[in-house]
């Protein structure tokens, strides 16, 4: 399942969308966990019994501030939980 | 067999009690609805508020709890029912649902009280891609009603007004609170209450649109929720998503607990 969390808001669209079937038998290592600075991400059990990674509840409503510091206007050139994630699961809309 | 479905809204919770029905030992599951029922409830607990649903639901069903096989649990509140054996999300209660009343249907559009969301789903109903709105409820019902209570309308009227325009008012307000201010600048300016709940509808409605494109348009289109009841909203919607038609259930509001009483069965074989 692509899963897509965030919102929409004034200043723009602002979803990560998580294809969660790569979670399943993660060859990464949930390295999305530790990769990430504000540890947004967190594995549950999902409606179909398999582990996968999701956006913790309340960086749902704050993406845009939570990710600012790994944008490209803060210097990053490519985003940790991208990185990190080497079946390529994770996507930013923004 | 008899499976329960139990969906736990922010304002509703909604009971469908189902029987798996033996059409002459074919292989295919056939399923009747043996009770839909609803309850508001008001200030009461969640908790408390689920176990006299489900026991008004039996009861006018003519059943015993030792009667039913399983009860599964769907929607914001669905860790609140302690008696349901699982819970599942109301992505995957809603697209199965959706899909046993309308087997073509590839995109499921879920709008309630509280919360908006689309889905893309497969033939078997399972959902594929979700998008939600997790910040503010201005792609849900609850918007749409503040407005309408703005304009001292009932929703149902105010669905009704909106139909009768045929301006494209743009609100920019993302949130309940400017938009009511905006609304209320509207009003002031003298600007015709068929216009401003147009204006409000369309509103919701590009929210609502926002999300479904997120995970693309697809065969047949299904609205549920309550405000399938809203006819303006539903004009507004098929307006902003560019589709001629979108399918509309009986009773829209009870497509997640069907859903979910159907996985229930599903997974008793
Ligand atoms: S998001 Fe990537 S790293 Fe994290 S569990 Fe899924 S596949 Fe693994
Ligand atoms: S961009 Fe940075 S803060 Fe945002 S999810 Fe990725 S690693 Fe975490």
């Amino acid at each position: 399942m692509i899963a897509n969390y965030g919102y929409k808001d004034g200043s723009g669209e602002y979803y990560i969308s998580i294809d969660t079937d790569k979670c399943i038998d993660c060859a990464a290592e949930r390295a999305c966990l530790t990769a990430c600075p504000k540890q947004m991400f967190e594995i549950i059990e999902d409606d179909y019994d398999d582990q996968v990674a999701w956006i913790k509840k309340p960086n749902c409503r704050t993406l845009a501030y939570d990710c600012a510091d790994c944008k490209p206007s803060s210097g990053y050139t490519s985003l940790p939980c991208i990185t990190a994630c080497t079946p390529g699961a994770i996507k930013h809309s923004w | 067999m008899i499976t329960a479905g139990i969906d736990m809204g922010s304002r509703s919770v909604k009971v469908v009690l189902l029987e798996e029905l033996d059409v002459n030992g074919a292989p295919q599951l056939k399923y009747g609805v043996k009770k839909a029922y609803i309850m508001m409830p008001g200030d009461m607990d969640q908790d408390v508020a689920a176990e006299k649903a489900y026991d008004e639901a039996l009861a006018e069903a003519g059943l015993k709890r030792e009667d039913v096989s399983a009860v599964f649990a769907t929607g914001a509140g669905r860790k609140q029912v302690a008696f349901a054996k699982e819970g599942v999300t109301e992505m995957t209660a809603g697209a199965k649902g959706a899909v046993f009343m309308y087997p073509a249907a590839r995109t499921v559009v879920d709008v309630g009280a509280e919360e908006g969301r689309g889905m893309k789903t497969d033939a078997e109903g399972k959902a594929i891609d979700f998008a939600g709105n997790e910040k503010c409820a201005a792609g849900a019902g609850s918007f749409a009603e503040a407005m309408s209570r703005a304009l001292q309308m009932s929703l149902k009227e105010f669905g009704e007004a909106s139909l009768q325009s045929d301006k494209s008012i743009p609100m920019n307000a993302q949130c309940t609170v400017f938009a009511e201010s905006e609304v209320v600048s509207l009003i002031h300016s003298s600007t015709p209450k068929n216009d401003i709940a147009k204006a409000v509808l369309d509103a919701v409605a590009s929210r609502v649109c926002a999300m479904v494109r997120r995970v693309g348009i697809e065969g047949e289109v299904v609205l549920i929720g309550g405000m399938v009841h809203n006819a303006g909203f539903v004009s507004s919607l098929k307006n902003a998503m560019g589709v001629d038609t979108i399918s509309l259930p009986d009773m829209p509001e009870y497509i997640s607990a069907l859903g979910c009483a159907m996985i229930a069965a599903e997974r008793q074989h």
